[in-house]
């Protein structure tokens, strides 16, 4: 079993250091943007897609696991946080609270079934879960079935930050994205992470050194999927919608090719293969289907030259982890 | 009761596309150790072919059922030799990314081409009309998809199971390098072991096109749940490909008739018992 990334460095204070500066000057790059005069509803959705991305990251990059079904946590979160806002008239951090809610029970009840099997079984099965869903939500009366749950109202959280507001909605979402981002930050630079690392690099060896590493995996794919399901509920106050798009098959991929074209397994990859991938569907908007053509040729060009993705390449030529 | 029969032999046709799928992605994951997403855009390549060779060449069915999987298994050999191989000796990953690019950018271009609408293929001559087998109505095409799949899955068995060739074959899943020290050209068996597992998936798909006709995405749903039936199944055993295959049809053209609200999932809900209950799928060993 080969691994995924070549180069594993340890995890050093400068090491550390270096990637902390870089974090201030994103969070510092992206407060900055109302006062740019960019479009703000494309960097939310971006922001959105980047903790998704950086979610999935967590588990393939991190832990080994390719999930091809993390759609699933995104979309069972987008239309319970939109159900609870709109039927029951729940305030937005109440809302919030229940779409991750479900994505953690629905994480912890999928991760028990997928972790069951490796490697390449636990992609199919991730994805089989997720269409699993897909035909449950098409069904099911509260998800109003292809219409979706549209018009969510945005409410004001915690009762004075008034989300209809564009600026004041960036900020939240902002503030939701850096806290989840760091939290997967220090989950990666914890005892728990070197411990998924070195699962990822060598599952037999961690087994003989005394680790459960059922126990760790598990424990990954129920951090990711409610992460993921964080992003799912922050997406609705952007979109103020919920649809089935956020439960097909297409959004798993296109959070793999998020990840695959920021770099798998770096710290900052999946946030800039989110911006490129999110940018790209909007400039070409006009093609059609030829965006789906388009993702296609980048998965295959990724995969065959360019495994270690944007970030992945800039941290090798500087010998850094990013 | 005529009804459960329509809906039975509904389930063996789509057990039939399910085994040949199935099968298709053993063979190819034994030899290559690529999980083939494609699968599902090769198999809808092989109906658009038969649809080309019918309405731009005047080429019947019978030619298409011959010729289809050989074009589309030439396709399939030029992917693995240009793409596929490079990633020999990458995480499995990698080749379930690969594929699904693949996927992508075929259906994609389908899809401009032809939209999202079925073209019609009709069904040959001497296969119309049907049967009146005193408790069920038998349309004779059904009938027919049926028993040739069943053919060819026996035929592939045997191929893989009791000749010269299929012991290579397998000798080289277990041990590629020991194979290539006795003088075997491994390399051209693993391409033309793709191309025979994308040729299987190319004729289910000219079986189907009669039946479901001619859509670019009439592979993708589907590819989901034939790898379900390939976790129930494991991919350790080609039988057990088969055998599963049509099992799964069955159960799901019951479910049609007792419970249709879940035909679309009962085959993703046996899938999580059967990890529940024998992780390791049914007849596979552990991987």
């Amino acid at each position: 079993m080969t691994t995924l990334t070549d180069d594993t460095l340890p995890v050093t204070p400068r090491a550390m250091r270096d990637e902390m500066i870089v974090f201030v000057v994103m969070a510092l790059l992206l407060a900055a943007v109302p006062f740019t005069g960019v479009y703000p509803f494309f960097v939310m959705q971006a922001l959105c897609f980047a903790l998704l991305a950086c979610a999935f990251n967590l588990l393939v990059g991190y832990g080994g696991l390719l999930s091809f079904g993390h759609a699933m946590f995104l979309g069972t979160a987008g239309y319970c946080s939109a159900h609870a806002l709109k039927v029951w008239a729940l305030p937005p951090e109440l809302g919030i609270l229940v779409g991750v809610a479900a994505a953690f029970v629905l994480s912890i009840v999928t991760g028990y079934i997928s972790i069951r099997r490796q490697g390449i079984y636990f992609s199919m099965i991730t994805l089989a879960l997720s269409q699993l869903l897909y035909f449950i939500y098409l069904q099911a009366p509260f998800t109003h079935g292809e219409d979706g749950i549209q018009g969510i109202p945005q409410g004001r959280m915690f009762g004075v930050l008034d989300l209809s507001k564009p600026t004041v909605l960036y900020y939240v979402v902002l503030v939701g994205f850096l806290a989840g981002f760091l939290l997967i930050f220090r989950i990666i630079n914890s005892p728990f992470g070197e411990v998924l690392k070195s699962i990822r690099e060598n599952e037999q060896r961690a087994i003989s050194l005394g680790y459960r590493t059922d126990q760790y995996k598990f424990l990954a794919f129920v951090l990711s999927g409610t992460l993921a399901g964080f992003a799912g509920a922050l997406k609705v106050f952007v979109a103020q919608n919920a649809s089935l798009t956020d439960v097909h098959w297409t959004m798993s991929g296109e959070v793999v090719l998020m990840t695959l074209v920021g770099g798998l397994g770096t710290i900052f990859g999946p946030v800039v293969g989110a911006f490129v991938i999110i940018a790209m569907q909007q400039y070409l908007a006009g093609f059609g289907q030829w965006v789906t053509v388009i993702q296609g040729v980048i998965f295959v060009v990724c995969v065959l030259t360019f495994r270690r993705g944007v970030i992945g390449e800039i941290a090798h030529y500087f010998r850094r982890s990013l | 009761m005529q009804a459960l029969y329509a809906q039975l032999l509904v389930g063996l046709i789509n057990g039939s596309f399910y085994a040949l799928l199935s099968l298709g992605l053993a063979v190819i994951f034994g030899m290559l150790n690529i999980i083939n997403f494609a699968h599902g855009a090769l198999y809808m390549m092989g109906a658009f072919v038969a649809y080309f060779l019918l309405n731009l060449g005047g080429i019947n069915y019978w030619w298409a059922l011959l010729l289809a999987p050989i074009i589309v298994g030439i396709f399939g050999m030029i992917l693995e030799r240009t793409m596929l191989q490079w990633l020999t000796g990458l995480d499995h990953l990698y080749g379930l990314l690969l594929t699904f690019g693949i996927a992508l950018i075929v259906q994609g271009v389908f899809q401009n081409y032809f939209g999202s609408s079925g073209l019609p293929y009709a069904i040959p001559d001497q296969l119309r009309g049907g049967m009146n087998l005193g408790f069920m109505f038998l349309p004779i095409y059904r009938g027919w998809v049926v028993v040739f799949s069943l053919a060819v899955c026996l035929a592939t068995w045997f191929l893989i199971e009791k000749t010269q060739l299929g012991a290579y074959l397998r000798a080289a899943t277990e041990n590629p390098t020991l194979v290539r020290a006795f003088g075997i050209n491994v390399p051209r068996m693993i391409t033309l072991t793709y191309g025979l597992g994308v040729g299987l998936a190319a004729l289910a798909g000219v079986l189907s096109a009669p039946i479901n006709q001619v859509r670019p995405l009439m592979g993708a749903d589907l590819i989901i749940v034939v790898f379900a039936v390939v976790v129930i199944g494991g991919m350790g055993s080609i039988m057990g490909s088969i055998i599963t295959g049509f099992a799964l049809g069955v159960i799901e053209g019951l479910t049609k008739y007792f419970y249709p609200e879940a035909s679309n999932t009962v085959v993703f809900v046996l899938m999580v018992l059967v990890l529940l209950v024998k992780p390791t799928g049914l007849t596979g060993r552990a991987a």
